[in-house]
């Protein structure tokens, strides 16, 4: 039997990304990353800022995400988000500018912890990324 | 009778409206594809988070300390109606099939002797509501320097919604707009998003045992107020579409008939002017007889 499932990335203006031979995609989950295979369980959770790896036989495919909802079921895998990007298209410049953006809004006062939780995290996996 | 110059000066006047309604036409063509496009494109997002929101919602046990959002105050005291019409006219009765809709539930609501409270998306609605129902008008939203709908206009008319709701402002919200089904038909919709109403009863009991990660209330919890945006957004894609598809059948009508007053105008000009020479070649001849 083969080990591929299906995985579709969505967000408001369109469909980002359908694809129907991924074997792999690891998820930056609320609680922990988090790799899902053929046959996982059906599962709803959140993500947080982080990156979607997609792997398929031939290729593995990269995006950045910063939040957004995960469905899984009956082995196709539905990730609604409003805001992704993809890896090969961000460049060091683009980077520097959402994470120049995220410092300032948590610098803010009128947010709440957990608000400024994400936002922290937001940076920190970019200033990772733009590493190396 | 008008005078021959009268005539000609009607005829390029009718000409030079025509011209305006066929360009309108064309760029509302134009327009229309894309927003049609966009549309469909935005769709899935939607359906998908609907899914998701009732697949929880089915699974949720504790319904006593549901998320307000989805299950409501417990009254239905005060109506928040949001009416979602375009910041541009000259687009046949787009605008006004919402506002028909939306006052035949205003009128059903006052009659109930409840509150009622009305935000307005885009200035034609504005226009046309606030003779009618100044002191309801809470608050008017136009997206007039924005080019392109976006989410995040989407997303800040959820959430001024949501503050409003979390203030106990109200307790049941509806929104108006035209759902798109294709260049000449557009369906004033009614829509209730606030307690969430779920169209379908449930069919899906047996899928409903997801694991979830964290807790399922606090999925809700987060879930819902994105949900109200993604709401809108759809609604003003299809509003859009419909709003453009709309103005194309009114322009292309209004061209069709400046087309047939071009053409009455002119055989009246050929009239009076066959007229008046014939009238002329009278005088002189009958002049020439009394010689």
């Amino acid at each position: 039997m083969s080990e591929e499932f299906k995985v579709e990335i969505v967000n408001p203006e369109k469909s980002f990304l359908y694809k129907e031979n991924v074997t792999e995609v690891v998820i930056p989950a609320f609680e922990g990353e988090m790799g899902i295979l053929k046959d996982h369980i059906s599962i709803i959770s959140f993500l947080k800022p982080g990156i979607i790896k997609v792997y398929s036989k031939s290729e593995e495919n990269k995006y950045f995400v910063e939040d957004g909802i995960v469905e899984f079921k009956d082995n196709s895998l539905s990730i609604l988000t409003s805001s992704i990007y993809n890896m090969s298209d961000l460049d060091r410049n683009k980077i520097d500018q959402i994470v120049k953006e995220a410092e300032k809004e948590s610098n803010a006062d009128n947010i709440d912890d957990q608000k400024r939780y994400l936002i922290d995290q937001k940076v920190e996996v970019l200033k990772n990324l733009s590493l190396n | 009778m008008a005078s021959l110059d009268d005539l000609k000066k009607r005829i390029s006047s009718v000409k030079s409206t025509q011209k305006i309604t066929k360009a309108m036409k064309m760029v509302a063509a134009a327009k229309l594809r894309r927003a049609q496009e966009n549309a469909e494109k935005g769709r899935p997002y939607s359906e998908k988070m609907n899914n998701i929101i009732l697949n929880l919602s089915n699974g949720i046990s504790d319904k006593e300390n549901a998320p307000k959002l989805l299950v409501g105050t417990g009254e239905e005291k005060t109506h928040l109606c949001v009416v979602m019409t375009s910041d541009r006219g000259l687009c046949g009765g787009f605008n006004t099939n919402i506002i028909k809709k939306s006052k035949q539930y205003f009128q059903k609501i006052l009659k109930e002797n409840k509150i009622l409270k009305i935000i307005t998306v885009g200035s034609k609605g504005y226009d046309q509501l606030k003779r009618q129902y100044k002191e309801n008008i809470i608050e008017k939203i136009s997206f007039k320097d924005s080019k392109n709908i976006n989410y995040f206009d989407a997303d800040k008319v959820g959430k001024i919604i949501i503050d409003r709701f979390k203030k106990k402002e109200f307790d049941v919200c509806a929104i108006f707009y035209n759902k798109f089904k294709n260049v000449i038909t557009q369906i004033p919709q009614e829509q209730q998003i606030i307690p969430l109403k779920s169209n379908e009863e449930k069919d899906t009991s047996s899928d409903s045992n997801y694991e979830f990660e964290p807790e399922e209330d606090e999925i809700l919890s987060n879930l819902l107020p994105k949900n109200i945006s993604t709401q809108i957004f759809k609604a003003m894609l299809e509003n859009s579409a419909s709003e453009q598809g709309s103005r194309m059948s009114a322009m292309d009508n209004a061209t069709r008939n400046a087309g047939e007053m071009v053409d009455k105008l002119t055989i009246q000009y050929n009239r009076s002017r066959q007229a008046a020479i014939t009238k002329e070649l009278i005088e002189i001849i009958s002049g020439a007889e009394s010689l």
